[in-house]
């Protein structure tokens, strides 16, 4: 019959009217009275009390808490987890990165924990401006020294922030994204929130004891 | 005219107050002393008359601004989002950012355009839409002028937008422009038949032109009485407003922004205005008319009711606009004279042999009436929509037989295709 499809279309418009938006609002969103005070888990009352300001914006809707994205712990982000005294300088992530951002200057005379000798790094600087966080510097490390993190949100005014510099790759947290490294989604590791302290908890594999690795070197 | 319906209130409060001494301010305990002094009794009158236009203006201009942010908000329900949110409580300030915005961006004329139509234009279009809102009794008192042939005034008045709109089309200089404002012409003018034809019926059971006389008619609800002169009128005012269904003036794909190509800055933002205006006061009309204005429960103010039911008729046009697709423009035409026309006939017909039955109908005869032309009404659609759409197919079939326009290049003559290829 005419027309029926023409109500069939106000049915749809109006189903998407009855239910609950789907946007996630990032990086906060706009609540009201009884969320806010169920974010800071007290009751409304007591709430309007301590935080007057923020209740009566809470009122106007113009509060606002933060939301976190659900993310999954293969995302490959900028904070990049490196272990300084695990890396040789040895520049295998610089030559395989496609993009040719990962900077490294190297002077002989360094020390590693494994082989003794190795090279001092001065320089290692990754530009996550230009980086296309392709994981291919993870896949090529041949000691596990590299892995990739998990945060995202480093925009700014100003190129130069972008650039990742070795002592700020020192002092990060050690976060390491679980892409490339699945014994993190067996150990129920979560990057997010919990830090790893050693580099044997990041190998891609079960790894021998240092002792083992020494006796195998040895003997070979 | 029974004075208490007819009297203005914030005219007679704005006046008493102003001028020292009139016939016209007489209470219980006597004169009512104003700021004039007496004998300047027409100055007062003056500037009671431009105080009154000035608020009801403002409180269109308002009215525009929050019925933005709600369609806007409306969109993104009807699409499963939320709408604009973050720009002060509940995102209301979001349409008040967009005014500060429209004002201060640059004016540009284009070179080719008729500078004079060009600024004509947007206040051509304007106008009548603000003059629809002098004759509208948004409650009891609450109404600029009742003219005894408001709805007359009404129909003639928004027949100017046409005008308005093939003016900035060809002022423009654009041919984008001109398709978008004749398209628009042979819309507006179309759908002028259907939508004046539909108030007859509403005309025939009221007696009377004017609104707020036929607010006062209204025992029951005319949409009740008139289901088929509801549902052509509001229709046809979709059309005339350039609404969804309708809007192939502005047709993105096809056209850009239509007649508004080339108009930016405030000129736009007066364009924006007009056609907001235009559906709050189309919205307004259809409450006044069919769903009984400013009546209600006496509980709350008659303003009140006027205003819900004006929401409730907005609301139902941006549903309807997020629903439907957009008609063609021969889609659109055989609507309005196949289909919509004689449906307005139907209806005139129908209306006519039953106020010839009972020229004063009692409330059950009324309930009967409403009965029979639920009666008429239903099948009448159902028939003419059947009609329309074998026609409307065979229609298409024909057109692409014999196709009028060329499409591709193997139709154009072998000399254009050089000239195509070269440009």
């Amino acid at each position: 019959m005419i027309g029926l499809g023409l109500l069939k279309g106000l049915k749809v418009t109006l189903f998407n009217f009855i239910r609950k938006p789907v946007t996630i609002q990032y990086p906060n969103r706009r609540v009201g009275l009884f969320t806010i005070s169920a974010a800071n888990s007290t009751n409304p009352f007591k709430f309007f009390i301590k935080q007057p300001k923020t209740a009566i914006k809470s009122l106007l809707n113009m509060a606002t808490i933060p939301v976190k994205i659900p993310q999954s712990s293969r995302f490959r982000g900028n904070e990049f987890t490196w272990f300084e005294d695990r890396c040789t300088g040895c520049a295998s992530c610089a030559k395989f990165c496609p993009l040719g951002i990962i900077e490294i200057v190297t002077q002989p005379g360094g020390t590693d924990g494994q082989e003794g000798e190795s090279y001092a790094i001065d320089v290692f600087d990754i530009d996550i401006g230009r980086c296309m966080f392709c994981g291919l510097c993870v896949e090529a490390c041949p000691y596990d020294a590299l892995h990739m993190g998990t945060l995202f949100e480093r925009s700014g005014p100003v190129r130069n922030n972008l650039i990742v510099t070795k002592e700020e790759l020192i002092e990060n947290q050690k976060k390491p994204s679980s892409w490339y490294r699945p014994q993190f989604e067996d150990d129920s590791f979560n990057p997010f929130e919990s830090e790893i302290d050693n580099h044997r908890q990041a190998g891609r594999h079960e790894k021998p004891s240092d002792e083992d690795m020494h006796n195998d070197w040895v003997n070979r | 005219m029974t004075d208490f319906l007819y009297e203005n209130v914030i005219f007679r409060l704005i006046y008493c107050n102003l001028s020292g001494s009139s016939d016209k301010c007489v209470n219980e305990y006597g004169y009512v002393q104003g700021i004039f002094p007496a004998g300047f009794e027409w100055l007062a009158f003056l500037l009671a008359g431009f105080l009154l236009a000035f608020i009801f203006i403002n409180g269109i201009l308002g009215a525009v601004i929050l019925s933005i942010w709600g369609e806007r908000r409306l969109y993104g329900r009807f699409q499963n989002r939320l709408g604009p949110n973050r720009w002060g409580p509940w995102g209301l300030f979001s349409s008040v950012a967009d005014a500060i915005k429209v004002m201060f961006k640059e004016d540009v004329v284009p070179s080719d355009a008729d500078r004079l139509l060009f600024n004509i234009a947007p206040i051509l279009m304007v106008f009548p839409v603000f003059m629809i809102f002098s004759v509208i009794p948004m409650g009891i008192g609450t109404f600029v002028v009742d003219l005894n042939v408001g709805l007359l005034f009404i129909l003639s008045v928004t027949s100017m937008s046409g005008l308005a709109v093939v003016i900035a089309a060809w002022a423009s200089g654009n041919r984008i422009a001109i398709f978008s404002g004749l398209r628009a012409v042979a819309v507006l003018i179309s759908y002028e038949i259907p939508m004046a034809l539909s108030l007859v019926g509403v005309l025939m059971f009221a007696g009377t032109l004017s609104l707020g006389g036929i607010v006062e008619q209204q025992k029951i609800p005319f949409i009740l009485l008139q289901p088929l002169g509801f549902f052509v009128f509001f229709l046809a005012s979709l059309a005339e407003i350039n609404r969804t269904p309708f809007d192939l003036t502005e047709a993105e794909s096809e056209l850009g922004a239509g007649y508004l190509n080339d108009y930016s800055s405030m000129k736009f933002g007066i364009f924006f205005l007009a056609e907001f205006a235009a559906t709050i006061g189309s919205s307004a009309i259809i409450t006044t008319v069919f769903l009984s204005g400013w009546k209600g429960p006496d509980i709350l103010p008659s303003q009140f009711w006027f205003l819900l039911k004006l929401v409730i008729v907005l609301i139902a046009i941006v549903w309807v606009r997020m629903s439907w697709p957009r008609l063609r423009i021969d889609q659109i035409l055989e609507l309005a004279w196949k289909g919509l026309f004689e449906l307005t006939l139907i209806n005139i017909v129908a209306t006519a042999i039953l106020v010839t039955i009972w020229p004063n109908p009692t409330m059950g005869e009324i309930w009967i009436m409403a009965g029979i032309n639920w009666l008429v009404a239903i099948p009448s659609v159902i028939v003419v929509g059947k009609v329309l759409r074998r026609k409307d197919n065979k229609t298409i079939q024909a057109g692409r037989d014999n196709e009028p326009y060329p499409v591709g290049t193997e139709t154009l003559a072998p000399s254009l295709v050089n000239k195509v290829g070269e440009k």
